[in-house]
């Protein structure tokens, strides 16, 4: 087995210090390592989005990095979006709107969205399509996906004014 | 108070949202080692050797097992739908002798971390000695297994069903109407791979799988049966299920393997597939080719329909036996009076990755078959296919209608339906005359642009029957124990309403467990769409329990006969405005050594058949062949909606499914039976690009089921039943080209092709 290298990655703003084989993806360093399972991998080839995480606030397939790669990145999962019991305007969101069924894709869509709108707030219709178009769902169909995440902006948007 | 009807918000969505859940990879144990399959790089060979030397020595690897360190192991069994004939065609956790699939499990590497257990698995050599793999369902039957089981063919059954006269029905045709159709090889592909973790407690002789789905129960006890233990020293239990669509939670090789090691190795045992040999190895679905005749008279109706299909069911006969080919079989008829029918449905196997059911099995097909052949008839009378189908549709003084023959082992008898009245709403309801003169008008400015309709019949319900059991505790707390399983679909909260409906408390309250062989005897879990139709009659006879013994105490606390106290809100009362809580029962019950709990079991001969229509209007591009899907409406009357924002959720996904098989998903093989979409970058499902801004949902309860106390039919399935007929019939009709698709998928290469004449 290769020999293993002495990390520390900082995700969801806490240092996680782990000792990982180099050809260790992030997603299994987060999964395994990190004991932060709520990453989830559904293909393991960069298509599927469920292992979508954010790397300096931009939206990463965790399952094409290596952990090695992720140091010195802020990275954030799914379990940094709530606020203590306050849920995110975006799981808040998913949840009245029913957009998520199994929720497997869930953690990769909601990181996905919060990526996005962290980079444009303002995305329409379309934009928000575009966006969610590279992760899939298997169980919603996706309209109450895109539903959600339309509602999750404006609510957003509003906090912020 | 979200009781039935009320589209309550999911109270198992908390853990989901918040990355806390517990699906099959997120379980671990101390001491765990992971295990790693190999798979037959080839699709039809003799199996010659197995070279794991190298492997064994890897750095981390404590075993390789091969066929020859299982051989006491017996193949996986039937769990459903065993025919006459089929026990030879039955998979083994290993193979031996030959291998029959790329993908084929041929040995087993287990290692202290899942890396290194890959890196053995890519250590070991098989000699395969590699024979011409047979990929063609519609050929001669060839040899199963030429030298070790000599004579044994490629066709291990042939269903047989029918009824009325079929040769008068032909004496006496106006026209005689015949095509072949098919729909090609594509499955549920849930987004979480499958995955198990198996522990044995020695000293409790206890062996516990983790990533149980689906049908727990039976897998428990079929576990045993294969490993010689008895049902009680096995254990299975579910966590969250990333999708499940029929593919999930049958009994695989790896289940057992993992079972197996965990006692053999005396450590905990995990598996996790991966993607590719999630398209390999895990169930694929469909791919079946139908030849219908029908015999009909001037005004369209049939007089009779003679069948033939062959359904291409893969390398092995897996779980599900001949449920796939007995469904299509069994409900090829549909939403039609059809007065003689005869079919002979194939079961043949080739050199693929075995197949069993996929949500709609063996409907998706037929209904695909029945309604293109619907559509040829109108096409070839001269006549409108909505004026077809009326003259067809069973009427609503014929039900229940008695079809006069049987699938899965029960009698098919619709047990209620307003169909022609269902037809007229739906048309008015998506303005169906507007829709074709705005699509004339849009082809006569030269856009390619169609609208094509399918007509449904599901089945759903399916027994023999179910056990529920609710416990309120003193703290208010309601535990609702059933042998359902969870698929994501939102079990926790319809079981929760019905109980709501009864005990008049907020579903908040209420606790689901399901998948736990441990809680509760028996349970026939999550598949058929049975569970809100079987559970759910089950919990609410249960909450009928519960609710009479609380009245008796109540009654007895407030110096009352219990008939005199009225019940609101949870709270019984007294003629003389004397008040008790049902939580106040409970704990006056629990002080005195009981509990308030009740029991509910449901039982059930019949299956019960919710119905619609799917209404399609496609854009098609003939550069390129692309379809784009711009209008989708699915009527859908499931008797009585416990959720409808739930119920809407499962036709809307259930729709993009249907859109995939439809348009996009395939899993091609080349002429050496390599697959060629082993990647999500070759099997193409829907993104929201390929979607319709929205499925419109025409959502009824026009006929409620007679055969349950909640009226109540399955809605997991209808939203996929017929999208491929709907979309190929407005396809047909953007291009003007009536009957040109006759196979699904319409991917843009082979209408590209059929467009330019070939195809």
């Amino acid at each position: 087995m290769p020999d293993k290298i002495a990390i520390t990655l900082e995700v969801n703003g806490k240092a996680y210090p782990v000792t990982v084989e180099p050809r260790r993806t992030l997603a299994d360093v987060l999964r395994e390592d990190c004991g932060l399972t709520g990453t989830h991998l559904g293909c393991e080839h960069g298509v599927c989005g469920a292992c979508t995480v954010l790397a300096d606030g931009r939206p990463v397939r965790a399952c094409l990095m290596f952990g090695v790669q992720a140091e010195g990145k802020a990275i954030r999962t799914v379990e940094g979006l709530a606020d203590g019991d306050e849920l995110h305007p975006l799981q808040q969101a998913f949840w009245e709107n029913h957009g998520l069924q199994c929720g497997f894709c869930t953690p990769g869509f909601l990181m996905l969205a919060a990526g996005a709108l962290g980079e444009n707030p303002d995305m329409d219709d379309e934009d928000i399509r575009d966006v969610l178009s590279s992760n899939l769902c298997r169980c919603t169909g996706y309209q109450n996906i895109v539903k959600a995440v339309r509602i999750a902006a404006a609510e957003m948007r509003a906090r912020r004014a | 108070m979200s009781r039935i009807g009320a589209s309550a918000l999911r109270i198992e969505d908390g853990p989901l949202l918040r990355g806390e859940g517990r699906f099959a990879a997120d379980f671990n144990a101390p001491g765990q080692l992971h295990m790693r399959i190999v798979r037959s790089p080839v699709a039809f060979g003799r199996l010659l050797g197995i070279d794991a030397e190298e492997a064994r020595a890897s750095p981390g690897v404590v075993a390789v097992w091969t066929a020859a360190d299982i051989a006491d192991l017996p193949p996986i069994d039937f769990r459903m739908t065993r025919i006459e004939g089929l026990a030879p065609y039955r998979q083994r956790a290993l193979a031996a002798d030959y291998v029959r699939y790329v993908g084929d499990p041929v040995a087993a590497v287990f290692a202290a971390d899942p890396y290194a257990a890959e890196d053995g698995a890519e250590l070991v050599f098989c000699d395969i000695d590699e024979l011409d793999p047979a990929l063609d369902p519609l050929a001669e039957p060839s040899p199963f297994m030429p030298e070790t089981q000599p004579g044994l063919l490629s066709e291990p059954a042939v269903i047989r069903k029918g009824y009325g006269d079929i040769d008068a029905a032909f004496a006496a045709a106006a026209r005689i109407v015949e095509l072949t159709v098919s729909v090609g090889r594509h499955s549920g592909v849930p987004m979480e791979t499958r995955g198990a973790l198996a522990v044995h407690d020695a000293a409790a002789g206890l062996l516990t799988m983790y990533g149980a789905a689906k049908v727990p129960h039976y897998n428990r006890d079929a576990i045993a049966r294969m490993l010689g233990r008895p049902p009680a020293s096995v254990r299975l239990s579910e966590g969250h299920v990333g999708g499940g669509f029929g593919i999930r939670g049958e009994l695989y090789p790896e289940d057992v393997l993992v079972c197996l090691a965990a006692l053999r190795l005396g450590v905990p045992v995990k598996w996790v597939e991966d993607r590719r040999e999630h398209l390999l190895a895990a169930n694929h679905s469909r791919d079946q080719t139908h030849t219908l005749r029908a015999a009909v008279d001037a005004r369209g109706f049939i007089l009779g329909l003679d069948a033939e299909f062959f359904t291409d069911q893969g390398a092995y006969v897996r779980t599900h036996g001949g449920t796939v080919t007995d469904l299509a079989a069994g409900l090829l008829p549909g939403p039609y009076v059809i007065p003689a029918y005869r079919v002979a449905g194939h079961v043949r196997l080739t050199n693929k990755t075995p197949s069993g059911t996929y949500r709609a099995p063996g409907r998706y097909e037929s209904t695909f078959a029945r309604e293109r052949l619907v559509d040829r008839i109108a096409h070839e009378l001269g006549l409108d296919p909505v004026a077809v189908r009326r003259v067809n549709l069973v009427p609503e003084e014929a039900m229940p209608f008695h079809r006069g023959l049987d699938t899965l082992g029960t009698h098919v008898v619709y047990d209620s339906g307003r169909y022609h009245d269902l037809l007229e709403r739906t048309l008015a309801h998506v303005d169906y005359a507007g829709e074709q003169a705005r699509a004339a008008a849009r082809r006569a400015a030269g856009e390619a642009v169609g609208v094509g309709l399918g007509w449904f019949v599901e089945k759903s319900g399916l027994g023999p029957k179910d056990l529920a059991r609710i416990t309120l505790d003193p703290d208010g707390g309601i535990e609702i124990v059933t042998g359902v399983a969870s698929v994501g679909q939102g079990v926790e909260t319809a079981l929760a309403q019905i109980c709501a409906e009864t005990l008049q408390l907020p579903i908040e309250t209420m606790r689901v467990i399901h998948g736990q062989t441990d809680r509760i005897p028996y349970g026939l879990g999550a598949f058929a769409s049975r569970v809100t139709v079987m559970t759910g009659s089950a919990v609410r006879i249960a909450s009928d329990d519960l609710l009479a013994r609380a009245r008796v105490a109540a009654a007895t606390m407030l110096q009352s006969g219990p008939e005199a106290l009225s019940f609101a809100a949870g709270v019984f009362v007294s003629p003389a405005g004397a008040a008790v809580s049902l939580a106040e029962v409970a704990a006056h019950l629990s002080a005195s050594g009981g509990g308030l709990s009740g029991e509910g079991e449901f039982a059930a001969d019949h299956m019960n058949y919710p119905y619609g229509i799917h209404i399609a209007r496609v854009r098609v591009d003939r550069e390129t062949g692309g379809v784009k899907v711009e209008r989708y409406v699915v009527a859908y009357d499931v008797g009585r909606a416990v959720n409808p924002m739930l119920v809407e959720g499962q036709i809307v996904g259930a729709c993009a499914q249907g859109i995939g098989g439809a348009l996009l998903e395939e899993f091609v093989y080349d002429e050496g039976g390599q697959p060629l979409a082993a990647s999500f970058a070759d099997y193409l499902m829907p993104t929201c690009h390929e979607m319709p801004a929205v499925v419109e949902t025409f959502l009824r309860e026009d006929a409620p089921s007679p055969l349950n106390p909640l009226g109540v039919k399955g809605a997991g399935e209808g939203g996929i039943t017929a999208v491929g007929a709907a979309i190929a019939a407005a396809i047909d009709d953007a291009l003007g080209r009536p009957g040109l698709v006759s196979r699904l998928p319409v991917s843009p290469a082979r209408l590209h092709a059929l467009i330019n004449g070939g195809g």
